[in-house]
């Protein structure tokens, strides 16, 4: 929070300095220096994301990627929603994606084949949609700023009364979503314990047993949690 | 700020999810990707949301509640995700996407059916090799 | 209850009994002997209370229409003359003895009831034909019989006899029923109704447009029906057939029913002499040549078939002379001792284990084991062969001294030629079928050699059967009296110069192939011949089967056996070989349309294939190529399936852009 404020304060005072004279590219405050910084190494966390061969550092560099986010949304003012991807992205989506791996017994290292032969391919059209993207938003949005002064647009106060007096019907019908995805996480477990079961009765009655199976046959209700834990740690960051 | 900083941005991550989704083999790599997409989506309400309310008089908010809505839904979806993911590796010992291809055409009419008769063997054999 | 109702009840029962037999046939099989006798033998008790109460006065004519049908009327009508109640009789008599007789030898059948119910449903439809007063509602009953006919004759479809035979029965037949169609349109449309009555008087007054046309092209439908030449030749394969369907369908009544339409409508025949004379000379023809090719026949059933055509031959003849009360005649009598030759051949067939006269005539004592079919077989084929005081004398006699009545010059409207050409072809088939009776019942009964094997007792009805066929055959010559009431009341009775001739060619006839007879019998012990069906256990329609089916395999052929004790061969000497197969007429139909129609549907086989087909792949191969390039985008990789769908996505998204920017 401090942080937050620190930071807020700071583009606050350039932004005034810099609203009052004319605004353009060429002439960039504070505020968006840092945010331009903090979006390369967004972006390039992401990027590496998405092509590093080791699993696991793929995970932790989405980490990077989205605490970057957090950060951009705090130069954007909005802290409610900084925070709250703190919370469930770091927090748990990506400790969530950390035992997805472990559980599907994902190698550690690097591995070559983390890409499938259909990359360039994905390249072409990630450039071409990158490229139709970033040109249709720059001529759109040529001659557009953000006004950062004033009270922040995105504070808990702010958001939580818009959130309670406008938005909580969708606010109640996300609920019920979330009891959806509650009650589909656990079918989903429960039938993928069904078939550990018999997999694992098939390999008692055909081999002869190991501890190793045991071990195997634990893997169902440990996902079964998972699943449970997930809406739950929505829910409390939603709220 | 200029509007355009974020919205390059968000251009930008989002075209990196999309080339993390349609290239990455593992099915959890595949997962990360569509949050970065998702992540993208969400720079993009919050910066607009920011904008318009300094811009218009009286906004709702939207930008940002659709935001929360959002991640609240993105998390239930990597959920739900992982616990399909999980119940594929389980069934078949693979969580490669290029390996799950039932639908694939074939030559010979009795190839489909394997899906079915075929499929609790490899997992097995994953079972007992684990 | 009036007239007009036993009338409608005749045809109707035996046709309930055919449904109910149909219908009960699988679930309550002892109800299916009571449903095929009753019925028959009820219609016969009301067909003679018809008969007696119309009494050959006035005819009994009724019709309702059920609905109107255009502007030539269909109506259910009932006419019914002497003709119609004494021919009723006849094939309700031949009915009710050949259910009797079936239920004896077909006792083991499995396909009885669907036998017995069909021979029902046949009758129903003889009976509607000879009531009906509608030329459309006699048409349904003429074609239900055909179809009858075909199922019947194919009862043995297990042997490719049957099979062939009941389908060469049904194509000729139709052959003749495409003509009989048009003709009875033509008919309708000259006369103006279908109701007979009306047309005859249509006729009186001369109101016939074409009346050589209309009855040329009825007589073709007649000479299908009534195997006359040149469509006679499904007859004598018919008898692939069970013998009791041989003496219903082939013997008394279906080859009947076109003599009978024939004398129904005779006044529309003879308002054309050319009619006439095309019907004086296919009688002619048909009479002369069977009566050839039954004297080389081994298969005593053949025998009679082509006795049958040449005994409906005289009922055409005496039609072509104009004179249909000695047709007619001729018919009743006939059907009585050709259904009672019939079913005696049956008795034999039973007996001696085989359909082969050779054979038979390699066995001694056959006449001692079936005496009753010998004693009534003598009887009928005395009364086939004219002999007095037997029936056929007195019917024969009436058809030869119509035309020679018409021969002499004395009948109005008809050429004297015709009367010679019935009289003189006559008078020829009068010696040979004198001949070929007395031979079959030479080779049948005065066999000499081994004792055959013992096929046991025949049932008892069947045996019984043929003494109540022995009856009419015996002392029907009794009605030449009486009977010109119910005709039109010209004179049966035999002239004494017909009778002499006619008498003394049958004798003369009779008394060679004795002769030849005597001298060919030596040579029967010198060359063995005989198959004979191994089953004595089974019953008649078994034993029946298995003598047909083994028939060619043992002798070669169907028709005839290399038998060179036979004293038909002798007497026909050179001619033998052409008459045993029937003068090589289903030779010439074959080169005359079996092998275009197989020519022709080779070609369009070829065309069908090699060029309808070629345009067909060729349509197909392109969409096939498409479908074999689409297919390998089928990959089952879902990340391809996305990179497709979102570049696709992009290459829209720059498009509309694009097409967006250009317009601003």
């Amino acid at each position: 929070m401090t942080l937050a404020a620190a930071t807020a304060m700071a583009a606050h005072a350039t932004t005034t300095s810099a609203a009052s004279e004319s605004q353009g590219f060429l002439s960039p405050t504070g505020v968006e220096i840092a945010f331009l910084l903090v979006g390369l190494v967004t972006f390039g966390a992401a990027v590496v994301t998405v092509t590093t061969k080791q699993l696991v550092h793929a995970a932790l560099w989405l980490v990077v990627a989205l605490g970057g986010l957090a950060v951009e949304y705090l130069l954007l003012t909005a802290e409610f929603i900084a925070w709250v991807q703190v919370l469930i992205y770091v927090g748990s989506v990506v400790v969530l994606l950390l035992f997805g791996l472990m559980l599907t017994r994902a190698p550690i290292g690097r591995s070559p084949d983390a890409d499938s032969g259909n990359r360039w391919a994905a390249l072409t059209v990630a450039i071409a949609a990158a490229a139709a993207l970033v040109w249709v938003v720059v001529d759109a949005f040529r001659t557009t700023w953000i006004d950062l002064d004033g009270a922040a647009a995105g504070s808990t106060e702010v958001t939580g009364a818009s959130l309670f007096q406008s938005w909580v019907l969708p606010f109640e019908a996300l609920s019920v979503l979330l009891l959806a995805a509650l009650v589909g996480a656990i079918v989903l477990s429960r039938k993928a314990k069904a078939n550990a079961a018999d997999a694992a009765n098939t390999a008692t009655t055909t081999s002869a047993p190991s501890p190793r199976n045991g071990g195997t046959r634990n893997h169902g209700p440990r996902n079964g949690g998972t699943g449970n834990d997930t809406p739950r740690s929505d829910k409390e960051g939603a709220r | 700020m200029h509007l355009a900083y974020p919205a390059v941005l968000s251009a930008l991550l989002f075209s990196t999810g999309l080339y993390g989704v349609l290239a990455r083999r593992n099915a959890i790599l595949v997962l990360m990707s569509v949050e970065l997409m998702l992540n993208a989506v969400n720079l993009n309400l919050v910066a607009f949301d920011v904008w318009l309310s300094k811009t218009a008089q009286d906004t709702l908010h939207s930008g940002q509640a659709l935001t929360l809505f959002t991640i609240a839904i993105a998390a239930a979806e990597i959920g739900i995700g992982l616990a399909i993911v999980l119940a594929v590796h389980r069934n078949r010992g693979t969580a490669d996407i290029d390996k799950l291809r039932d639908t694939a055409e074939t030559d010979d009419d009795s190839e489909p059916d394997d899906s079915g008769a075929a499929r609790p063997e490899p997992a097995e054999k994953a079972e007992a090799t684990a | 209850m009036t007239t007009t109702t036993l009338a409608v009840l005749v045809p109707l029962l035996p046709f309930l009994g055919a449904v109910a037999g149909l219908l009960l046939g699988r679930t309550a099989p002892g109800f299916v002997r009571p449903l095929a006798v009753l019925p028959p033998l009820a219609a016969l008790g009301l067909a003679v209370v018809v008969a007696v109460r119309q009494g050959g006065e006035q005819a009994v004519s009724a019709a309702t229409e059920l609905t109107p049908t255009g502007s030539v009327p269909i109506e259910l009508a009932l006419y019914i003359d002497g003709f119609a109640a004494l021919v009723a009789v006849l094939v309700g008599l031949v009915a009710t003895c050949v259910q009797v007789y079936s239920t004896g030898y077909l006792r083991n059948d499995p396909r009885y009831p669907s036998y017995a119910a069909l021979v029902s449903l046949f009758t129903s439809a003889m009976l509607l034909v000879v009531y009906s007063g509608d030329l459309m509602v006699l048409l349904v009953g003429w074609e239900i019989m055909g179809i009858c006919s075909y199922f019947l004759v194919g009862h043995y479809w297990e042997t490719p006899e049957a099979r062939a035979a009941s389908i060469k029965a049904f194509l000729v037949t139709k052959l003749g029923d495409v003509p009989f169609l048009i003709g009875l349109f033509a008919l309708a449309t000259d006369a103006g109704s279908f109701r007979i009555t009306k047309i005859l008087g249509n006729v009186a007054s001369g109101g016939l447009d074409h009346p050589t046309l209309i009855a040329l092209l009825l007589l073709a439908g007649v000479a299908g029906k009534s195997a006359q030449f040149p469509l006679h030749t499904w007859l004598p394969d018919a008898m692939a057939g069970p013998t009791p369907v041989s003496a219903l369908i082939h013997a008394a009544t279906m080859v009947a029913a076109g003599v009978y339409f024939v004398a129904r409508l005779l006044p529309v025949f003879a308002a054309s002499s050319a009619a006439l004379v095309v019907l004086a000379v296919m009688a002619a023809v048909t009479m002369a040549g069977s009566a050839l090719a039954a004297l080389a026949q081994d298969d005593i059933k053949r025998v009679l078939a082509y006795s049958t055509i040449g005994q409906l031959g005289y009922m055409t003849g005496a039609l072509a002379v104009g004179d249909r009360g000695a047709a007619v005649f001729h018919l009743l009598s006939h059907g009585a001792f050709k259904a009672l030759l019939f079913l005696g051949a049956g008795v034999i067939i039973h007996a001696a284990g085989t359909n082969s006269l050779a054979a038979m005539s390699r066995m001694k004592d056959l006449r001692a084991r079936v005496p009753d079919a010998y004693w009534t077989m003598t009887v009928a084929l005395l009364a086939l062969a004219a002999i007095p005081p037997f029936s056929g004398f007195f019917t024969k006699e009436a058809v030869l001294g119509a035309a020679e009545h018409v021969a002499t010059g004395h009948a109005e409207g008809i050429p004297g030629a015709v009367g010679w050409i019935v009289l003189v072809a006559g008078l020829v088939t009068a010696l040979l079928t004198a001949a070929y009776a007395m031979r079959l019942w030479l080779l049948a009964f005065r066999g000499h050699g081994p004792e055959a094997p013992d096929h046991g007792r025949q049932p008892i009805v069947m045996n019984a059967v043929l003494w109540v066929l022995a009856v009419p055959s015996l002392a029907f010559g009794l009605a030449t009296g009486p009977l010109p009431d119910w005709f039109d009341g010209r004179d049966l009775t035999p002239t004494l110069t017909t009778s002499v001739l006619g008498t003394g060619v049958a004798l003369v006839g009779g008394i060679i192939t004795y002769g030849a007879w005597r001298h060919t019998m030596a040579m029967a012990a010198r060359v063995p011949m005989g198959a004979v069906a191994a089953h004595p256990e089974g019953d008649a329609g078994l034993v029946e089967a298995e003598a047909i089916a083994s028939h060619a395999p043992a002798y070669g052929d169907v028709a005839s056996a290399p038998d060179p004790a036979d004293p038909g061969r002798l007497l026909l000497g050179p001619l033998h070989r052409h008459a045993a197969v029937g003068f090589h007429l289903d030779a010439v139909y074959a080169a005359l349309f079996v092998r275009p129609v197989q020519a022709a549907a080779t070609l369009v086989r070829f065309l069908d294939r090699e060029v309808v087909d070629t345009y067909v792949r060729g349509a197909g191969a392109l969409p096939r190529w498409l479908g074999t390039a689409v297919r390998r985008a089928q990959t089952g990789n879902l990340q391809t399936y996305v990179s497709a769908l979102l570049a696709g996505t992009v290459v829209l998204v720059v498009a509309a852009l694009l097409v967006a920017t250009a317009g601003a």
